[in-house]
């Protein structure tokens, strides 16, 4: 069976290419310790020597749109095209094609579906920046094959909190019951407190620095009860009104496990929202398969 | 209220880099085109298959001809698609994040609950 080499949930900032790129004058004051930040957050996943990527994300209205949305999306196809013009045009993000593993895609939606969750599947999707963000800060070679899984969090109606544990933990037994030995990591990105289009928007810190350090602990120490005793559909507009690209966090704290603390855990208040990096290793704390870091972009 | 409507505007154009253009330079005239011609078209479908019912109520017209983002976010437009509309068209006017912050800034009467962008 396969081995979940690493579970790791994140934020998805698409300013961070260019921010980490920039030269100069241009070069933002945060941009080197963001960049040290995201540097030693892409080692936790290369010491784990992943085959494969198991990759949550939540389209942003590009492929997906309100004339047939599904709530939960597996996609299966043996390439992703990625990134879309108005990403270029906004956080110059560059056009990828990343490879696909058709055979676990086909393993998740079979025996997902057969756990009664009603996934939805694509034979060509085409991704953007919630999952090529941790692409590029992760693994910038993107040279492992993906399973992309796309969620909800942006056209109500929307699924309960508790279903986003539910997958989370369905995604794991899934994993760990594909009939190979490849090592899978599976990797996932939300938000914290954010507010986008509203009057809380790009202020200098994220909309709710309360939320964000109750949300960090529920994440770093599993705490899955306490987090959904305090989180619904309706709390989620308070912290901001794109706070609901939270519920993707609680999916990953559902495949890291109810209780099990985060092996490594890391943020940045950065302007307009809280970065947060976090990473879990089942089969142990990970430095014994520590191998040389990757080069940064 | 057709909040689907002024949503597949915002998607629509927003996806299209010289309809994005068209809009900044002349709203009126291309929210005229759009309703005619757009509006009823079924996305991703055949060609020439369209829905026969689609149209904006009078102040959802009025608002997207003058593009009030404020108005806009009033009706529960999804302010996701307002957002980045906005800034594709309006941002190089600006400073950086100069226009961001005054979009905001034009929102700040309002306090929650916001409008239900529920379509």
């Amino acid at each position: 069976m396969a081995t979940v080499a690493a579970v790791i949930a994140s934020t998805h900032h698409p300013f961070y290419l260019k921010a980490s790129t920039a030269t100069g004058a241009d070069r933002p004051p945060f941009a080197d310790e963001w960049q040290a930040k995201i540097e030693a957050f892409r080692e936790t996943l290369t010491r784990a020597e992943p085959d494969v990527l198991v990759m949550v994300g939540s389209d942003h209205f590009h492929q997906l749109w309100l004339d047939n949305m599904p709530q939960f999306l597996v996609g299966k196809a043996p390439y992703f095209d990625a990134n879309w013009y108005n990403e270029e045009r906004e956080f110059g993000l560059p056009r990828m094609t990343l490879a696909g593993q058709e055979d676990l895609s086909s393993h998740i939606l079979r025996n997902g579906l057969d756990m009664d969750f009603d996934l939805a599947f694509s034979n060509e999707l085409r991704i953007d920046h919630s999952i090529t963000c941790p692409i590029i800060t992760l693994r910038p070679q993107a040279d492992l094959p993906i399973v992309p899984i796309y969620t909800n969090i942006f056209a109500p109606p929307l699924p309960q909190p508790k279903r986003f544990v539910q997958l989370g933990k369905a995604i794991r037994e899934l994993v760990e019951s594909w009939p190979s030995d490849q090592r899978v990591a599976i990797i996932g990105t939300g938000h914290l407190s954010l507010e986008l289009g509203g009057p809380r928007q790009f202020g200098e810190h994220g909309p709710d620095p309360d939320f964000d350090r109750k949300a960090v602990e529920w994440i770093a120490n599993g705490d899955v009860e306490g987090c959904l005793g305090e989180v619904s559909l309706d709390s989620l507009h308070l912290p901001g009104n794109a706070t609901h690209g939270f519920m993707d966090f609680m999916l990953m704290m559902g495949v890291a496990g109810d209780g099990v603390k985060a092996d490594y855990t890391d943020s940045l208040d950065l302007f307009h929202t809280m970065e947060a990096y976090f990473t879990w290793y089942p089969e142990g704390s990970g430095l014994d398969r520590r191998s040389e870091p990757e080069g940064a972009l | 209220m057709s909040k689907y409507l002024l949503d597949k505007f915002l998607y629509t154009v927003d996806r299209d880099p010289a309809l994005v253009e068209r809009y900044r330079e002349d709203p009126a005239g291309t929210v005229a085109w759009w309703e005619a011609e757009m509006a009823n078209l079924i996305l991703n479908s055949h060609s020439d298959e369209k829905s026969t019912w689609l149209a904006f109520e009078d102040d959802e017209r009025r608002a997207l001809v003058e593009q009030d983002h404020v108005t806009l976010f009033g009706m529960g437009a999804h302010p996701f698609l307002t957002l980045t509309l906005f800034i594709a068209m309006f941002e190089r006017d600006h400073g950086p994040l100069e226009y961001q912050i005054a979009y905001g800034r034009a929102l700040e009467h309002l306090t929650l609950p916001y409008p239900d962008i529920s379509t």
